[in-house]
């Protein structure tokens, strides 16, 4: 009893967390703060992946998202301002679309989500996941695994590319 | 940390006690040992004066000798509370076997986070001392020679010091980002240390991707350093953030390539595993041509983690004053030097436990086998930083993606490879 109570205090607070930073994502007016709050949203989200029992997915959740991804955010929100600048605002346009957008999008996950029979299954305990999820990838989903690296790869190309032709001007 | 419940469990259930004899035995005779050297040295040094033991000796050993005497010292005041708790039957009075599950993880959880802490003080407290001594050895400076005997009071003097300075948040900083990076740096610093083993079973969280943990936490001081150089709102602090995040996400590839080649031998991510598949001497360092390459990779990789020269750049005093940290003044820079050292000691952790065998070797005690490599590593970077200059930036980016990169691959190639054919 005290135990579902536990859990439920601890999930909760994680939601907590992680929605409340992701609020002052959207509607932070610093741009430079919405990115750091990103930070918190992240790891609530890694978090609440441990509590699923999925430890490979959360680590990797920090590695890629936070240790790379977030990174990158704040390098371009730098290096596309003045450098110097601690009033970098975010502005609200497209107010009516963007709400829609939103909006749309959550039905549609809703409904993906209630269609998809996960819910009912509960994990039976802790089983370790990255020797599972390194056999699948490397069998199982060989393909799609190597057709996103190589979209990733296109992706990163062309980025330089595109990147390079300023400096050759 | 289910080994402890494991105890904890078995003395609440009144069993008999559940800690090995030769545990204590083994922690005492180091205690008993250290102090004997302790007052030896002393000794000498009262009776000959100043220079008997060349100095240069002394400050190798005294660290080693201390941090273990100081942390047989915690075990065994560990193991004697235990005792207290075993004889007074506390436990059982509480009725700690009825609790639910997670109560018993959250307080062992918490004396676990205590232990880690009182570690992790201890060890930047000599990691001071020990980088400043050998600095005092290469370049003639007073300090650290003459405070106390070897110079042992200067880092109490210099923590001292930085507890009653004034705690100063600049005028035109953000608040809330400035108090928060020094939190998110030192709580990475400190995250890195759940996965450690110090030997098969005193590791507070056996993971089965304790390694990929401790990469992780590392990158996360990434964004603490972003924070710090950011909210501070002073351009050498945004200078030394932003080339922080560029060097440290640059070096973590070649670093993550060298692990994985190494980990292609064993096919675990588990750092218990690992140690466990060296044992006897099968150290992955020479288990395959191309690991010794990849430790080399790797030992490269974690200086530029950890930011020490000869990739101090962030921190580049000639350039950025003190880089990322420049504005921070009092006990909030003690925590931003605390995680610094206290990552000194993760990395070379990992570098242990992954290609040195970690805990393996013959006589001694299996935690101090593990420090005493460590201390090794540890001891190589300091000598390091205070003989070589400092990388151009352009070479730093070069070096690792023009060299390292590429070489790392080739590593894990040739891992892999070497894995299907011999192993």
């Amino acid at each position: 009893m005290v135990d579902i109570w536990l859990e439920r205090v601890l999930f909760y607070s994680l939601a907590a967390i992680t929605i409340g930073s992701a609020l002052v994502v959207t509607f932070g007016r610093n741009l430079v703060r919405s990115a750091f709050a990103l930070f918190f949203t992240l790891m609530g989200m890694a978090a609440i992946f441990i509590y699923l029992a999925a430890d490979f997915v959360a680590i990797m959740q920090i590695f890629v998202y936070i240790g790379g991804i977030l990174v990158l955010i704040l390098f371009g929100i730098w290096l596309t301002h003045r450098i110097i600048d601690l009033d970098i605002r975010a502005g609200r346009v497209q107010l009516v679309p963007g709400v829609t957008l939103g909006l749309v999008l959550l039905l549609v996950l809703w409904m993906a989500i209630r269609s998809f029979a996960l819910l009912d299954r509960v994990p039976a305990g802790y089983i370790a996941t990255s020797r599972g999820i390194g056999r699948l990838l490397l069998t199982t989903y060989l393909l799609p695994f190597e057709i996103a690296s190589v979209a990733l790869l296109v992706a990163l190309v062309g980025a330089i590319v595109i990147g390079r032709k300023e400096v050759e001007r | 940390m289910e080994q402890w419940l494991q105890y904890f469990l078995q003395i609440a259930r009144g069993a008999d006690w559940p800690i090995a004899a030769t545990t204590v035995q083994q922690a005492l005779g180091f205690f008993v040992g250290f102090l004997l050297f302790l007052t030896v040295l002393l000794v000498i040094r009262r009776v000959q004066g100043r220079n008997w033991v060349p100095d240069v000796v002394a400050s190798l050993l005294i660290p080693l000798f201390v941090f273990l005497g100081v942390m047989s010292g915690v075990i065994l005041g560990g193991i004697g509370a235990l005792y207290v708790v075993y004889r007074t039957r506390i436990l059982q009075q509480i009725g700690f076997l009825t609790w639910p599950r997670g109560a018993q993880y959250l307080l062992m959880g918490v004396l676990a986070f205590v232990l880690v802490l009182i570690l992790i003080s201890v060890l930047v407290l000599f990691f001071v001392w020990w980088e400043r001594k050998i600095a005092g050895h290469i370049q003639n400076r007073y300090g650290p020679m003459e405070t106390g005997a070897y110079g042992l009071l200067q880092t109490i003097a210099d923590g001292l010091k930085l507890f009653v300075k004034e705690d100063i948040i600049p005028a035109g900083a953000d608040p809330i980002l400035f108090t928060l990076a020094p939190g998110i740096i030192i709580a990475a610093a400190f995250a890195a240390y759940a996965a450690i083993p110090f030997s098969e079973h005193l590791v507070v969280a056996r993971m089965n991707i304790g390694l990929l943990w401790i990469v992780a936490m590392g990158s996360l001081v990434v964004i603490g350093i972003l924070m710090a150089g950011w909210a501070q709102n002073n351009k050498w602090g945004l200078f030394g953030g932003m080339r922080s995040a560029a060097q440290v996400i640059s070096y973590e590839i070649p670093g993550g390539l060298a692990l994985l080649s190494a980990l292609t031998l064993v096919g675990s991510l588990d750092l218990v595993d690992i140690a466990r598949a060296q044992s006897g001497g099968r150290w992955l360092l020479w288990s395959s041509p191309f690991s010794v390459v990849a430790f080399i990779i790797y030992y490269i990789a974690s200086l530029a983690e950890t930011n020490r020269t000869p990739f101090d750049l962030p921190e580049a005093e000639s350039e950025l004053v003190a880089g990322y940290f420049t504005e921070y003044s009092g006990i909030r820079f003690s925590m931003f030097m605390l995680a610094e050292y206290a990552n000194m000691f993760a990395v070379s952790a990992l570098a242990t436990i992954v290609f040195l065998g970690a805990w393996h070797g013959p006589w001694l005690p299996a935690p101090v086998w593990f420090v005493l490599k460590v201390f090794t590593l540890v001891f190589i970077m300091m000598l390091v930083r205070w003989t070589f200059p400092r990388f151009r930036v352009d070479q730093l980016m070069v070096f690792c993606w023009k060299f390292l990169i590429p070489l790392g691959f080739v590593c894990l190639f040739g891992n892999a490879l070497w894995a299907l054919w011999f192993g």
